[in-house]
């Protein structure tokens, strides 16, 4: 009697959790009944093709160059040691903090033709094309890749932190040697971990607009924004979503499949800091240079270049009015960073506790939010919200109720990001063995008790992760953020994109600059937090 | 131990909403003392909700403007154009909303088609307002003038070379010419007057031979079709004024110039112009201090801020123009009916899909 409530409970609770998503999924599909033929054959004709050519190849480079950038610098930084490892253990996730489209403008601002770097050449060193083609192929995956691979780098650096030296140790008495066991037994380990941080990756590449569009490269999200802004047909917008939604239904789907019947626990106590691979003065020099390279391109010079156009602006831009626009981007970001881990950590617990069909269409729905385009899902969202405050009204109500208010807000950053606050906790759930639960069970621990007394100790780096990582997202969102805050709210995303889209680079730099530093703070403390249980 | 932990989970939400707090109350300060200002002139308090895809910048300080001497406050928000016009959609008649301000004449095309405005029933603004420049139905009206026009490198070009937007197409601009990307409505307007002047066919033939004219890929905004002008990687391109404007502020010596094109005296066509305006919303609660909103911005005093803030022409020729853009020269502009624009944007759009104008 007692299971058979606390079942139902939780059940409830992983509906609940996804029937906003699940909402707006009807939306998007519901489009399909409405058919613009004409519009569509023209599509069919003459964007579409090359969208889905240009979203495919964009996807599979950007998850390629995000795995291998991020896969090798969380190793080096974790298990091996070299010149300079301290300081690029938490300065490697900084690119991260830099919203996609900012990177996109200080990277071209700096590295095209015109751009700053090019023209100093030219003009004052005589220099002619010693660059390679920013607004390419090559450039639209680099600046993606660079904002991007933080996300693998700090879920797979969890990986090897909580895989214990054993797994290295088993590999090394085999016979094999330190690149061996590398490849045969640490990497197999980590592959949840590289797959969530990749999934991560495709939906947000995916989602992208704002970068694509710095570089002009037409992806289907360039044919949603064209369907909606500029042929005025807001329904095949939505049925290009849809096909968005279908790429990553099937993705996450077989990701779920592979590794069903595969076991990531770990017994407790196996954890302790292995010994770091000292690497040889050469190979030390090398892993410097790579991560040095990663950081300088990443960080170092779309910094410079904001610096050198925010500092000629300072005073038209450092007013009171932007200290408001600090505080309203860091306070949204500390409310939905709290809400939206804690509602993760418990999905994440309710997915282990409850097994089932409906459980895992629950927790795919509820992580679906992040794939599509901000502003489709801000819409989609916006149609069932309205409902209620139209009833609301029939019933009496001043209105809007709803509408324009922070819980409309919150709601769609938690259906938005919950993907990302979902894999780090999820994929470390896995370490804790079934056997803990039911030792736990046996003594009387369960529920909520056994989350917070038995599980939360071992996954405490992946829910710190989750909250850096929510926290970032959030500082950058934009779409979401424009349409639902209140009258006379301010954030610095939205202030980059009033100027920005204006052409005004220059004096959109300063709040850039500011997401940045802001992004920076909970940065600092995962860091700190983190290796107060785990050196790293 | 454990309260501990939990005490401070709170904590961070209680930053969070105190931060909330200030930053939603600084706000308010500011619409307090526009109110307290009003009360203090002896007029009738109210508000208004403007809903804007002219940012915050160029709004701001001409609406403070009018709640000083009206005593009608105004609470606006900021987004893209079909984003406001899909979210007026949808909140249906309780919008908040009272007013929707936008750019381009396909967008207020557009809301006029989706159903969103009402007849905004004003002799001021029929009086003050080209016809051309209004809608036909009455649904929104011009507040802002945007020419879109041609610009050239004064070092490799003479202005005595140029002549016609369709002329930018000729063998001799082979690899000279800079174009922003065609998923810029500013582009996809231009495009859909060409269509309305020359027909589709001769249209496309023109944007095919603009095309194959290209020096490099189409950027992504008119400044950096400038850029490269004056760097070397063309020599000719097509951009709003404005942009010129700026860019002129900034870097004075810059060898770039306007040329007005289509000028000649049998040629009756003309620059192309375009709008940012506004109408009143079918669901306003109060269209007529919405009403009074858009006239007082069609208005002389408030024109010359309206449209001087960003650089762009006033609608009504009364105003006088700031110096720098009078630099610029007089011209000749398209009388074709804007109108047109949102009735041809979805043709230009795909003509431009056709010959494959990124």
């Amino acid at each position: 009697m007692i299971d058979f409530k606390r079942f139902s409970v939780w059940q409830f609770f992983l509906v609940i959790m996804s029937l906003p998503t699940a909402l707006a999924l009807v939306g998007v599909l519901t489009s399909w009944f409405n058919l613009d033929e004409a519009l569509l054959s023209h599509l069919f004709q003459y964007v579409l093709p090359s969208a889905l050519f240009n979203t495919v190849s964009l996807v599979i480079v950007v998850v390629m160059m995000t795995a291998l950038i991020g896969v090798t610098s969380a190793w080096l930084t974790t298990i091996c040691d070299f010149p300079g490892r301290r300081f690029f253990v938490w300065s490697l996730i900084l690119p991260m903090a830099i919203p996609g489209y900012v990177m996109a403008f200080a990277l071209v601002g700096a590295l095209e033709y015109t751009g700053s770097l090019q023209t100093y050449a030219r003009d004052s060193l005589g220099i002619l094309a010693i660059f390679p083609e920013i607004k390419s192929f090559f450039g639209v995956a680099l600046t993606l890749s660079l904002t991007l691979y933080p996300y693998t780098y700090l879920l797979v650096r969890n990986a090897f932190q909580t895989q214990g030296k054993r797994s290295l140790e088993v590999g090394q008495s085999l016979g094999l040697s330190a690149r061996q066991s590398f490849f045969r037994v640490s990497l197999p380990l980590a592959r949840p971990w590289i797959v969530g941080g990749s999934l991560l990756v495709i939906m947000e590449t995916l989602a992208d607009f704002g970068t694509v569009a710095v570089f002009n490269y037409d992806t289907l999200t360039s044919a949603i924004y064209k369907s909606w802004f500029s042929l005025f047909s807001f329904q095949s917008a939505l049925q290009i979503a849809s096909l968005l939604l279908m790429f990553v239904v099937v993705v996450s789907l077989l990701e779920r499949q592979s590794r069903a019947k595969q076991n990531f626990s770990y017994q407790r106590g196996e954890t302790e800091p292995s010994s770091r691979i000292v690497l040889s003065r050469v190979q030390g020099y090398l892993a410097c240079l790579f991560c040095g390279c990663i950081f300088s391109i990443g960080f170092i010079l779309p910094i410079g270049q904001l610096l050198a156009w925010a500092i000629p602006q300072l005073s038209l831009e450092l007013t009171d009015q932007f200290w408001r626009y600090v505080i309203g981007s860091l306070s949204l970001s500390l409310l939905a960073m709290t809400i939206i881990t804690g509602l993760a950590l418990l999905l994440a617990f309710a997915a282990r506790t409850e097994k089932g069909r409906l459980v895992n269409w629950a927790v795919r729905i509820s992580t679906l939010g992040y794939a599509l385009p901000g502003t489709v899902l801000a819409v989609g969202l916006l149609a069932p919200i309205a409902a209620i405050d139209h009833f609301l009204a029939d019933i009496g109500f001043a209105t809007p109720i709803l509408q324009g208010s922070i819980v409309v807000m919150l709601l769609a950053y938690s259906v938005r990001f919950m993907a990302v606050a979902f894999s780090p906790i999820e994929s470390n759930l896995l370490r804790v063995t079934p056997s803990i639960d039911s030792a736990s069970r046996s003594l009387a621990v369960s529920g909520l008790g056994m989350l917070r007394r038995v599980h939360f100790p071992i996954i405490r780096v992946g829910v710190l992760t989750a909250m850096v990582l929510v926290f970032v997202d959030v500082m950058k969102e934009l779409p979401i953020t424009l349409m639902t805050r209140p009258f006379g709210f301010n954030t610095l995303a939205v202030r980059i994109y009033e100027l920005s889209s204006e052409g005004l680079w220059q004096r959109a730099a300063l709040p850039a600059l500011a997401v940045v530093l802001v992004g920076l703070i909970p940065v600092i403390i995962l860091m700190l937090r983190a290796d107060k249980g785990q050196q790293s | 131990m454990k309260n501990y932990r939990l005490k401070r989970g709170y904590g961070v939400i209680n930053v969070a909403l105190f931060g909330l707090l200030v930053a939603g109350c600084s706000a308010d300060k500011d619409s307090i003392a526009a109110v307290s200002e009003a009360v203090a002139t002896d007029t009738v308090m109210d508000s208004i909700v403007v809903y804007s895809s002219r940012k915050e910048h160029l709004i701001q300080p001409v609406f403070a403007q009018f709640t000083e001497q009206t005593g009608i406050a105004v609470k606006y928000t900021t987004d893209k154009a079909g984003v406001l016009i899909e979210r007026i959609k949808t909140e249906g008649q309780n919008s908040p909303a009272d007013l929707l301000i936008t750019v381009d004449a396909g967008n207020l095309g557009y809301a006029a088609a989706e159903g969103i405005f009402q007849p905004m029933k004003s002799a001021v603004i029929n009086q003050n307002i080209a016809a051309h420049l209004r809608d036909d139905k009455d649904l929104w009206t011009g507040l802002s003038l945007r020419a879109r026009t041609i610009v050239y490198s004064t070092e490799r070009v003479r202005s005595s070379d140029l002549s016609t937007y369709q002329a930018i197409g000729q063998n001799q601009w082979q690899g000279r010419v800079c174009l922003r990307t065609s998923k810029k409505v500013y582009n996809q307007s231009l495009v859909a007057m060409l269509i309305a002047e020359l027909g589709e066919t001769k249209a496309e033939q023109t944007v095919a031979s603009w095309v194959a004219n290209l020096a490099i890929p189409p950027t992504s905004n008119d400044t950096k079709v400038m850029q490269a002008i004056a760097a070397g990687q063309c020599d000719i391109g097509i951009v709003n004024t404005y942009y010129f404007g700026r860019l002129q502020a900034q870097q004075p010596d810059l060898p770039l110039a306007l040329y007005w094109p289509n000028q000649a005296d049998d040629d009756n066509s003309g620059v192309h112009v375009n709008v940012s305006g506004g109408g009143i919303l079918k669901h306003s609660k109060n269209p007529d201090q919405a009403r009074r909103l858009l006239e007082w911005l069609a208005s002389e005093q408030a024109q010359g801020l309206f449209a001087g803030l960003n650089k762009e022409y006033p609608v009504i020729s009364s105003v006088a123009i700031d110096p720098q853009v009078i630099s610029w020269g007089d011209f000749k502009q398209s009388s074709l009916s804007l109108s047109r624009a949102f009735q041809l944007q979805p043709a230009a759009v795909k003509l431009m899909d056709r010959v494959g104008y990124q």
